[in-house]
């Protein structure tokens, strides 16, 4: 296998029981790679099952059928996963979208990046332990006075940079970021974006970068991945997606991007797509070098 | 002007009492709405847009008060306005839609009960009358099989549904302004903009005057034909969307069009806003941006600025229009497309 592949997901499908007669196919099918030091972003409406991939992946949720292969190691099997459960828990991290609830409420700023240190065992003794959150807060751009502060004395954005700097703090292989900034504010946005983007550039970080907002997605990945149903619809290099988008629910989805431009945004026309028309055994064909197409 | 306007706030300040001290949140604010015009309030969170637009429904907690000024609404002073006489305006002549359609909707009642609910209250009509009102209003908001989803409780509904049944209870006294408080936020894109037409499809058929508060310049690009921007609890820029867009004046305007993905060449770094808002506990002496601005003048820390006429409809509050202020230009990457 290649070896510069950091994640490799093979026809995963995940599904829910319900009870007896209902059963939700989350997953339909889901393959995609990430190369190492890239950012992939996945993009979809709500229950697309975008969430539903990061936590699969993670290991939160066995995968009902499919592989998911994390540097050359398949761990969607059980057994492979517990034989590297320490190695493969430590290098691949995760940031959720709602970081009040993400970090403890009764621990300090210090203690939360501390605890998964101490538990990995990444640092020896309290001296180094200091040195190593003070350099952490500042990689996200936060001060040592930070560190005996408790979740809620501090803004969402801060909260994020926290939950950033835990995360990072185990130097991961990829780290999945589900919804980072959507409860954000635009000028906080702005500075997490250019957060992750500078992170990505000086350490060479993985991503798998989940949202709904399209010209985020545009902003920051490489590759991006549209889903619809739990379906992947169309998978391409940023650019390619954005300048030629082929299936026809690409196209509505970026049509409904709000542009601030009033002239343009009042003479816009929507596109719309029609779920009932999306076919039910298709399959991703690939229309140009890497940009592929569910039909 | 002041006869025509359906809402006009007037030098309106609001403060709150807390342990630590008086905080202004609303400071100075004039503005004024026409009939069938839509107002985009924007800004960063804690600017004070949404205490703005609830005070004027008074749904303020009991530790705010009007420091100073004045409400007016169709012309009527409702500054001191007590709770009963409040009673009657809600609903009926100002109404409110809120983000989160889920606490906004009771989910033990059924849809088509909240809303005849309304209904009741500000009509004399009796409840049949009130049923066929609430399922035209259903249909109105676009929801399909009305009669049928009458009886349903909001948990049947997705986001984008419950959003629009919001609306429904919300319009359906036939109100002259509505206050739409980030309502699409927790929206995908498609049915935010769904919802963004609907309410522009509602303005022409009702007449219905709308205050839009929104973080979002690009939702408000769609639907504003009014923008205030506002900062620290101050206005400090408006003027029609065209203006705000393709002309902004104020460095806070730069900057929160600047943060935006979509106005950022290719290749470079998104410009963020450094810092935060600041805590209105202790308000600066001078602007309040000021910390902030890459572009602030001495006199931006000392004194406050006051609001520049730029056209007749054009206001924006920074010391760069003042005649002795050095020419600045903004950023390349706010040109018009």
């Amino acid at each position: 296998m290649d070896s510069t592949i950091i994640l490799d997901v093979r026809h995963l499908q995940q599904e829910f029981h319900i009870n007896k007669e209902l059963t939700i196919k989350a997953i339909d099918d889901v393959s995609f790679t990430i190369e190492k030091g890239k950012i992939f972003g996945l993009v979809g409406e709500t229950g697309s099952g975008k969430s539903t991939i990061a936590r699969t992946v993670m290991g939160i949720y066995p995968p009902t059928n499919g592989e998911v292969h994390f540097k050359g190691n398949m761990i969607s099997n059980k057994k492979r996963f517990r034989d590297n459960k320490n190695y493969t828990r430590r290098n691949i991290q995760i940031i959720f979208q709602d970081s009040a609830a993400a970090l403890n409420p009764r621990m300090t700023v210090a203690k939360i990046i501390a605890e998964p240190l101490k538990i990995n065992n990444i640092v020896k003794g309290k001296k180094e332990l200091e040195k190593k959150i003070d350099s952490l807060l500042l990689q996200v751009g936060l001060d040592s006075s930070f560190k005996s502060k408790y979740p809620d004395e501090i803004s969402g954005g801060q909260r994020q940079r926290v939950a950033i700097a835990r995360c990072i703090g185990m130097e991961p292989d990829l780290i999945i970021a589900d919804e980072p900034i959507a409860s954000l504010d635009i000028s906080i946005q702005a500075q997490i974006v250019t957060l992750f983007q500078q992170l990505q550039r000086e350490y060479g970080f993985t991503f798998l970068f989940i949202a709904h907002d399209l010209s985020i997605i545009r902003f920051i990945s490489d590759t991006v991945g549209v889903m619809l149903h739990g379906k992947m619809m169309e998978m391409a290099p940023t650019k390619e997606l954005f300048e030629n988008p082929l299936h026809p629910y690409t196209k509505a989805l970026l049509s409904a991007v709000p542009v601030p431009d009033p002239i343009y945004e009042r003479n816009k026309e929507i596109l719309l797509y029609d779920v009932a028309s999306l076919p039910v055994d298709g399959d991703m064909i690939e229309v140009s070098p890497g940009h592929f197409v569910y039909q | 002007m002041i006869n025509k306007a359906i809402l006009q706030l007037k030098n309106l300040s609001i403060s709150f009492d807390t342990p630590n001290g008086e905080v202004e949140a609303v400071r100075n604010v004039n503005l004024s709405l026409q009939k069938g015009e839509i107002l985009a309030i924007v800004g960063e969170s804690g600017c004070g847009k949404t205490v703005l637009s609830q005070s004027v429904l008074k749904l303020l907690p009991k530790t705010s008060n009007i420091k100073n000024g004045q409400i007016f609404v169709e012309g009527e002073d409702i500054t001191h306005y007590k709770e009963k006489k409040m009673r009657n305006l809600r609903g009926s002549v100002l109404s409110m839609v809120f983000q989160d359609p889920m606490t906004t909707l009771n989910p033990t009642i059924p849809i088509g009960k909240q809303i005849t609910e309304s209904i009741l209250k500000h009509k004399r009509v009796s409840r049949e009358e009130a049923k066929e009102r609430a399922i035209e209003m259903l249909e109105l908001v676009g929801i399909d099989d009305p009669i049928y989803r009458f009886n349903l409780q909001p948990h049947f509904f997705s986001g984008g549904m419950r959003q629009r049944c919001v609306l429904a209870i919300a319009l359906a006294s036939d109100p002259k302004i509505l206050f739409a408080d980030e309502p699409t936020t927790s929206l995908d894109v498609t049915v935010q903009a769904k919802i963004l037409d609907l309410l522009l499809d509602i303005r022409d058929k009702t007449g219905i005057s709308i205050v839009f508060i929104s973080h979002d310049l690009g939702v408000v690009a769609r639907i504003a034909d009014k923008v205030a921007v506002m900062y620290a609890g101050k206005v400090v820029e408006m003027g029609t969307a065209e203006e705000v867009f393709y002309d902004p004046c104020h460095p806070y305007t730069w900057g929160l069009l600047g943060a935006l993905p979509s106005s950022t060449i290719e290749g470079e770094n998104l410009k963020s806003i450094q810092g935060m808002p600041p805590v209105m506990l202790d308000p600066p002496p001078g602007d309040a941006f000021a910390v902030r601005n890459e572009y602030a003048l001495k006199i931006d820390y000392a004194e406050m600025p006051p609001m520049f006429q730029i056209t007749q409809t054009h206001f924006a509050a920074t010391w760069l229009l003042d005649e002795r202020a050095p020419i600045v230009k903004p950023p390349i990457s706010l040109k018009r497309r």
